[in-house]
Parts: C-alpha cells; structure tokens; sequence
C-alpha cells in the first residue's frame, strides 16, 4: 500500500475501494473471536477455504471465505453467516462445511439442523436479522463486528472508516470536536460515567498550558466476566484508533498509547497490524494527509494486575512503575504519564467517537434516556441461555436484557440477581427487573453500569459464596499501599469465609456493614472505594441467605460445601455403579444392581456423583 | 494567599499547601504514620482522613496529607465521620500488630476498644513505606523497596538478600516508627557502630562481613566479571 | 536453557523503544526464558538506569512475571465470574489435587506449573483451563482427568 499523502488521495483511495467492495458479493464470514476459535472456528474456515477449490466454488461462482472479529453470540459458535443473504448457522463444524457449501453455496438449499431454534416459538429461524438474539440489539460499536476483516484495513476504509478523521482534519477545528462530543453526551464507558466531553476539555486546556499530553487507550478489561473491550480490539480496531486520532487532534496531543491486558494475545495481535497498517496508509504519523497533524500510537502491554485498570496506576505502568494508584488531586488531565496532562478513555469511548462524528452529536443524543445517552454493550454471562455479547440503548430493561435478548434461565431455572459491574458493582435482584440500564437507575439501587460485565446467577448460585468470590478477587488484586483496602478487604474475607462454613457469627452482618462503609469512604482509589459493593448489595437484597448461613447453619442453595451433604435417592437408585468408580474421595459404597450409599465422612462435596447419575439419584440438602 | 475554613476557624495558607500542613501550621493536630515533612506524602496509612464539606452532596473524606487546599473549601478534622474512620483503620492496623507498642498507643488514643479481626501473623512492619521512601528520596540509593503486593507486600532488599547499594546510613532505622527495621537484614556487609541515642531498641548494630552466597551477584560489573565478558556498564 | 547475557541485552535493546519499555522488556524476556533470571534483572536495571530494588518491585508486582523458572506445562484455570459460577473451582480443586501443588505452584518433577488467571473473555464456553496456550472450554471433573491423562501419557512416550 502507497502512502497517502493528501486528503484528496484519501477520498480517492476510499471511493476506489468501495467500487470494488460489491454488497452483492457472496461472502461465507466465520466468527474469528476468541470464543468461537476455542470452539474450533479456525479449522472450520480452513475447511471451508478448502472445500470451495474442491467443489468448484471459487471460480465464477467466486465466493470468499472472510474471518471476523466476534460476532457477539458466543454461546452459538462456531458461528457462520453466509452473505448477503444473511443465511445464520451455528454451532458449525468441520464435518458439516462440505454439506453446506455442497447445499446453501451452490444448491441454494438451507440446512434444518445448523439453523437457530427460537426456543420460545420452536420456530427455525434462517437469517441474522431475524435472530432475536440481534433484533433487540443496536449495535453501533459492534456492527461492523461480524462483516469485517480486523487485518484488512482496506475494509474498515470500504465501510466509511476514516471518513471521520478525514472530516475533521479537512475543515473542524479542535474546539468544534471536543463540543460535538460535548453535545453528543457521550460519558465514559470504562464505568464512571463522567461526562466524556468535559474530560476532553480539561485536558485540552492543560495541554495548551504545558505545550505537550498524552491519550492513553484503556484496554486492561480486567472485570472477570466482562470482554466486550477485547471483541472491540480483536474485531474493529481501527475503530479505536481513528477514535483516539480524533481525540488527540482535538486536545492538541502527539502521541498516545494503547494499555491492553496481555491475557487478549489476538486482540494485541490485531491491534498490533492495524496499528502497522495505519501507518504504511499515512493515517499515523506525520503530517497526516498534509494537515500539519502529527500522531503516533504505541501499544503497551500490562502484566497481570487489575488495579491498573485505575487511570493513575495504569499511569505508573506505562512509566515503568508497580501499579500502585496515585492520591487524586491531582487528576491525570492535570498531571498525568510523566508529569503530563493526560486524557485516558475507555475503548468503547473511544470507538464510539467517529460514529458521533460521522452521524452527528444531536443524532446520537436521541439514542439512550435524558442523562444517559447513546448504547451500552454488556456482557452477559453466567446462567443465562444465551452467552455473549449484547449492545442496547441506554435504558433497556433488565427483563428485556436478561430474557428477550438472553433467552432467560437455563434448565427453567429461577432467576436469582443480576450482577452488574464486576468486583466493583452490585446485584439486582428479581424485585428490580423492571430498572431501567442507565448510569443514574443503577446506582440509585446500590448498583453499577461498570464495564458492562453482567453475570446471571440462579437459584443454584448461593449469594454468600457470590460475594464472596468478589472478595476473594479484591483481595488477589489489592495493591496493598492503603489500610484499609489491604486489611479491610481481608477482614471482609475471612468473615465471609467463616459465614460460608458455618461459623459465623451473629455480629459477623454488623461488622461487614461496618466494614464495608469504611473501606468505601477511606480506601485510596476505585478498586478499594468499590470493593465492598457486592457485600453490600448481598446483603441489602438478599440478608436472609446470609441469616440462615450464620443462624441455621444452612445454605440455601446448597452450594457451602461444609453445610450440605450428598445423599443418595435409594428409590431412584439404580445401582449402576458410575458413581462410585468416579467418586474422588472413596465414599460411596454399594454393590452392583443394589443402591449405593454415601459416606458423609469422606464424601468431599467435589460434585461429580451428582453430575454423573443419569437416575437424578443424588440429592444435595 | 487560599483562604479556607477549618474547624470553624478561617485560615490563610500560601497556595501549594496540603490540608495537613495547613492544620500543622495552625496547632490543629491530625494523627499520622506513614507522613514526613522531609518526604512526598504517600497516602497509604489513612489515619489523617478528613471531612469536607461539600453543598448539595453528602460530606466526602479525604487524606489531609495529600489533599491541596483549595480556596473556600470547609474542612471538618474531628467530626464523627473523621473519628469513626481514625478508628476503623487503627482497628485494622492493630489486627496485624498486636502487642506492637507505638500501634497499641495509637490505637488506643484513638478509641479501639475490641480487635474484632485478627491476622494470623504480627508484623512490627506497618508498611507505612517511611524507609523506602527515605532511602530513595533522601538518601538517594534506593537500595531497598516494597515487593510483592497486596497481604504479601513487604519491605526488602533486591532478591531478598543483602543489598550492595546500601551505605548503611542508619536512615530507615531511625525512621522507622515501630522500630520494625532491622539494620543488620539490610546493611549487612557494611560493618556500622551506631553512635547516636536516638536507636531505639538496640535491633541496630549492624553485623560484620555477611556470607553472601558465592554465586549470587548483585551489580553489573560482578554479573560480567563472572561470566568473563567485557561488557560496559553505564552505571 | 543457558542464560545468556548478550542474548538478555538484545531482547532489551530491542524492547526499548520511547520512554517506559521496561515493563515491554521484562515480558519479553519472560516469554523467552519462561521465567526472570537474576542475571535479566541485573540487565535491565543498568540499561534502563533504573535502581535493582525498583525493577524487583516490579518483578514481584506483577502476576505476568515469574523469578523461578516454570514446569514444562502451563496449566491455567480461569477463575472468571462467569467460569466460576459454572463450576471452575471444582476443577481447580480437582488439578490441585491430582497434581499436589497449590496455584502459582511448580510440581517437583518440574512438569507442571498452575495458575489461575481472571477472565480470559471467552465466557460461553466456561469453565476454561489454558494448557500451553491451547483453550480447553466447558471443563468439568472428568474432562479435567482426561486432560491430565493425556498430557503424561505424552510425556512418557517421549
């Protein structure tokens, strides 16, 4: 690829790839994302690459095989969409790419058993756009996500990308950015909800003081559960990039960096490309297209440590420094990477700004309620029937979220709460399903937009263990610098602990309330400020389960191993014997054809008997 | 010149001033441990909380020893969101160092009456970072650091031996508030007769010649004598 | 693998590139060694001109470094909310025992190193354990057995 040196060259250069870029082409895209390649999605595209030349298909009925970045709906994959019908099969395999190149590429005819169920009509749904999985949707962030090649740049620019950039550098002037973003009402994705605008003018204002800045690309998605950022990198990076262009052009910044977990190897990977891309174009680096604006985008890997999602210890990373989080005044836009003014935004922030530009600000103030404007993209994850991926305008409900789009509860069972936020969020409980998803809605019932991670739990989920497991997270990942986040958190540990092996006591609820108010108001930064919410919120909605814990002894949804016991249904009983050959901890005794018995002495609680039995014999009290 | 209440009491500071040493210089007493007026303010102990009171929202605490006095701000050190705070973090300091006099006293001018938590282990180390800080800020050598992260955090040499860039200086002993410090870990090779009274708790006669391990190395140009290499250091 | 010095010294000169690489060095060494040698430490502390005790800090800070070299195989069981209220501890539990060793732990016989790790994004398919970089999905007690298996009877072949 030539450089492109002018805007002029730009336009050309796009409109000759959109001229090649046929709609009408057929196209057989196959999800590349994380998920589905766990799936087996790679061999499935090299399958079809294959079966193609030998079936015939690629000469005059020239039909290409295209991997995508994540298309969203995990729990179906290996994901395969045929275009531009939209023809939507999943869970696709090796075996099954020469029967549907042999029938729906070259015969036209679609095959039943690879076809979406909707699991409330029964009925077979054949096209993407019908999926109601995606109808519910509005993706904006994410569109582009099951069409386009994340390693060509050629497509992303085919599609209207850096139409933006282009505009921008072509006749606004960075104060005309920074109110369009203003106006747009956008706010900041990575979870606190601050008026994404107004953070850009801080910081502009501070660069024109100092002379020099910085823009930094959270991508440390660290919230376990939530990994809409890496489907973003993975599937569109450009997005982000011509985002953070813009950004930097706005604020009258040179150089930025990408902080990106070095747990995503294909995100990094594709950024990595996109990155290299950008510049062989001219679309990074000097003089960009002859605007006189020069910018260049380095990508930093972090090393395994969630507080440096917090901007200040991402801060100290990127310099080289353990991520311990810096006292706030002063705030990054004021001092931040190297003493500099610094402005850091979320990934989806940042991909979110071309489409304010392209479309306008009062377009996508009219997306999401009166304070909270423009989609969110959650993750929904844990039991729920459909895995993956969701982007909605601001204030959906959650019911529609957690059953429209979600397909309710696996196995017809109950839902329980909806945890919002990660480590750092709290959970809804059934009374609250009606709440509307926005910033102001959640917190005013103890709960967090957050990264978007969102984790269904059932009446099988025992919501002492629930915040427990947070707790356990906090604790792994403390820093350690400030008291009350490196001891308290472990004082809140131990408590649950001893609440979920049944020695816990009746001022053990008082003193986790106590706790965990203190935390909240003295820890150094979000990671401890936030720590205590999922206890919290346990405990506001669901005091009851921690009561019988501490009073009965008794775990309600039969999860605390040392309250519950394994027992075998002698009436169901068959006497197959699978269970006790299986059995780690030798307890189960029984002769063949004769029901079997558990020994609580040595019985470890592990599960597997219970997994196992196709009699449903064993009972957990 | 920033005008500011405090305690119901108008101060005047010169701009730059933190919270902490605006009350210091007007008599109004904080209680701190991880402060010193010759180093950066850390923020990591968390007893020199204060109130501020912001109008239309509920009052916010911050750490006086970091926080900038800003012009207007009202500023409540002994409200009883303040004291209440003082004494959960001492509550909490204490479960990890009981029988430690100096947090024993703390805790106890601060109101602790019951331990409700209890750490398994006592450390006379608070992690208040007063020695790491000092070695590196004042003294220049940086020859100890804090490690791991989290409960596991702790003050040590590099690779938890001896360290070659200490002077022996004495500093981080007699910074120490707990008198957690102990010389001879560090120091170790430096042979060092304290003089001055102010060691506390006779931990500081520094030992003679330490064995260090025959293979361990501990700067560049030993790593390169070693390997039989003529390399350059910078450094 | 022999540690070597000009080896360490190319890998940093190659990371360093602009200011605050050091962390970008440190990596690569890891992946190259699969663990930080005192001797990369020492290294990177001259040619960083940063002071030995900082780069240790480091060293010891973040999860993605390890000072003790690892065991063969990389077993890495993701503990995600997603995976974890799928049953990821079970398969924890069920590893740790069947290895004897805790996670962040090598076995004695230098085979095997475990890890957990917090949310690798792929939540359909939990529970998930990450051997050698190679996704296994939905694991469950049995599959977690089966894995094992299948890694030792490999290395007695070989």
């Amino acid at each position: 690829m030539n450089r492109l040196q002018t805007l002029e060259e730009f336009d050309q250069w796009q409109l000759a790839r959109q001229q090649e870029y046929n709609p009408d082409r057929p196209v057989i895209t196959v999800c590349g994302g994380t998920g589905c390649r766990v799936y087996g999605s790679e061999k499935v595209w090299e399958a079809f690459r294959s079966e193609l030349t030998r079936q015939g298909a690629d000469g005059d009925l020239y039909y290409d095989v295209k991997v995508t970045g994540c298309h969203g709906f995990c729990e179906r994959g290996p994901l395969v969409v045929i275009r531009p019908q939209g023809i939507f099969y999943s869970h696709v395999k090796v075996e099954d790419v020469p029967e549907i190149v042999s029938e729906t590429i070259l015969g036209s005819r679609t095959i039943e058993r690879l076809l979406y169920v909707d699991p409330v009509s029964g009925e077979k749904i054949i096209h993407e756009h019908d999926v109601p999985f995606y109808t519910h949707q509005k993706r904006l962030i994410l569109e582009k996500n099951g069409n386009l090649d994340p390693a060509e740049i050629s497509e992303y620019i085919a599609g209207g990308g850096y139409s933006a950039l282009a505009a921008v550098l072509r006749s606004w002037t960075p104060e005309q950015v920074i109110s369009a973003v203003k106006s747009s009402g956008l706010r900041g994705r990575g979870g606190a909800g601050f008026s994404t605008g107004v953070k850009w003018s801080l910081c502009a204002a501070n660069v024109l003081k100092t002379g020099d800045g910085y823009i930094v690309c959270n991508a440390d998605e660290g919230d376990p559960g939530a990994y809409m950022d890496r489907s973003v990198m993975e599937g569109n990076p450009h997005s982000v990039i011509e985002g953070m262009l813009i950004g930097a052009y706005a604020m009258g910044v040179h150089q930025g960096f990408v902080y990106i977990r070095a747990e995503y190897p294909l995100a990094v990977k594709n950024l990595r490309l996109a990155i290299q891309q950008a510049e062989e174009l001219g679309l990074l680096g000097e003089d960009i297209l002859h605007s006189g604006f020069d910018f260049k985008l380095s990508v930093r890997l972090g090393a395994g440590a969630f507080v440096c999602g917090e901007e200040t210890a991402l801060i100290a990373s990127i310099e080289g420094r353990i991520g311990e989080p810096r006292p706030r005044p002063p705030y990054p836009a004021e001092s931040g990477l190297w003493g500099k003014p610094t402005n850091i935004n979320n990934v989806k922030t940042w991909a979110a700004v071309p489409i304010i530009i392209r479309h306008g600000a009062e377009w996508y103030a009219r997306i999401g309620t009166e304070k909270s404007k423009g989609t969110l993209i959650f993750s929904v994850v844990g039991k729920i029937n459909n895995t993956g991926l969701v982007e909605v305008p601001m204030g959906i409900t959650l019911r529609e979220l957690i059953f429209d789009i979600g397909g309710g509860i696996p196995r017809g069972k109950a839902f329980k709460a909806a945890q919002i936020g990660g480590p750092s969020g709290g959970c809804l409980p059934a009374e609250h399903l009606n709440v509307k998803m926005d910033y102001e809605s959640l917190t005013s019932l103890g709960a967090i937009v957050g990264s978007g991670g969102l984790v269904v739990a059932d009446e099988d989920t025992c919501m002492v263990d629930f915040a427990r497991y947070f707790m356990t997270f906090t604790q792994q990942e403390s820093c350690g610098k400030c008291v009350p986040c490196r001891i308290g958190t472990k004082a809140m540990l131990e408590t649950l602990t001893r609440i979920c092996n049944g020695e816990g006591q009746p001022d053990d609820l008082e003193y986790l309330e106590e706790l965990g108010s203190h935390i909240r108001a003295s820890s150094l930064c979000a990671l401890g400020q936030t720590s205590p919410n999922p206890v919290l919120s346990t405990l506001r909605y669901f005091r009851e389960e921690y009561e019988a814990h501490i009073y009965e002894k008794r775990c309600p949804a039969r999860v605390c191993k040392p309250l519950i016991t394994y027992r075998i249904d002698v009436e169901r009983c068959t006497g197959c014997m699978v269970c006790l050959r299986n059995c780690s901890g030798g307890a189960i005794q029984g002769e063949k054809g004769q029901p079997h018995s558990i020994d609580p002495e040595h019985c470890t609680r592990c599960g597997v008997c219970r997994n196992l039995c196709k009699f449903d014999a064993v009972l957990v009290a | 010149m920033i005008s500011l209440t405090i305690d119901e009491q108008s101060i005047q500071v010169p701009a730059g001033r933190t919270l902490l040493e605006a009350c210091r210089e007007h008599g109004i007493s904080i209680p701190t441990l991880c402060y010193h007026p010759a180093l950066e303010p850390y923020g990591g102990c968390r007893l020199c909380m204060v109130e501020l009171e912001i109008p239309g929202r509920p009052p916010r605490l911050v750490a006086a020893c970091v926080y900038p006095c800003e012009e207007g701000l009202v500023v409540h050190t002994r409200s009883a969101l303040a004291l209440k705070s003082r004494m959960m973090t001492a509550e909490l300091l204490l479960a990890g160092a009981r029988g430690v006099p100096e947090i024993e006293q703390l805790a106890a001018e601060l109101g602790v009456e019951t331990v409700r938590f209890q750490l398994a282990e006592t450390n006379t180390c608070v992690l208040c970072g007063l020695c790491v800080r000092a070695c590196r800020e004042i003294v220049g050598v940086s020859a100890i650091s804090l490690i791991e992260r989290g409960m596991a955090k702790k003050v040590s040499a590099p690779f938890e031996l001896a360290s070659s860039r200490c002077i022996g200086c004495g500093t981080c002993v007699l910074i120490c508030p707990t008198g957690a410090f102990r010389f001879d870990e560090v120091a170790g090779f430096h042979n060092v007769e304290p003089t001055l009274e102010g060691y506390r708790r006779g931990y500081y006669r520094a030992s003679g010649e330490i064995d260090l391990r025959p293979d361990f190395v501990q700067d560049l140009p030993a790593l390169l004598r070693r390997q039989g290499q003529a390399g350059e250091a910078k450094g | 693998m022999d540690i070597s010095i000009d080896d360490i010294d190319r890998i940093i000169n190659q990371e360093a590139f602009g200011e605050g690489s050091l962390i970008a060095a440190l990596e690569a060494i890891q992946m190259r060694y699969n663990y930080l040698p005192s001797e990369a430490i020492i290294l990177a502390s001259d040619r960083f001109g940063v002071p030995l005790s900082q780069i240790y800090s480091v060293a010891t800070f973040y999860n993605a470094f390890s000072l003790k070299p690892k065991g063969k195989h990389c077993l890495q069981v993701c503990m995600g909310t997603a995976c974890h209220v799928r049953g990821s501890p079970q398969v924890l539990d069920r590893i740790e025992s069947k290895l004897g060793i805790q996670p962040g732990d090598t076995s004695s016989d230098h085979l095997f190193t475990l890890e957990t790790v917090n949310c690798l994004g792929a939540c359909a398919l939990g529970p998930i354990v990450v051997t050698d970089g190679e996704y296994s999905g939905q694991m469950s007690i049995q599959k977690a057995d089966q894995l094992l298996k299948t890694i030792l009877r490999a290395e007695v072949k070989a």
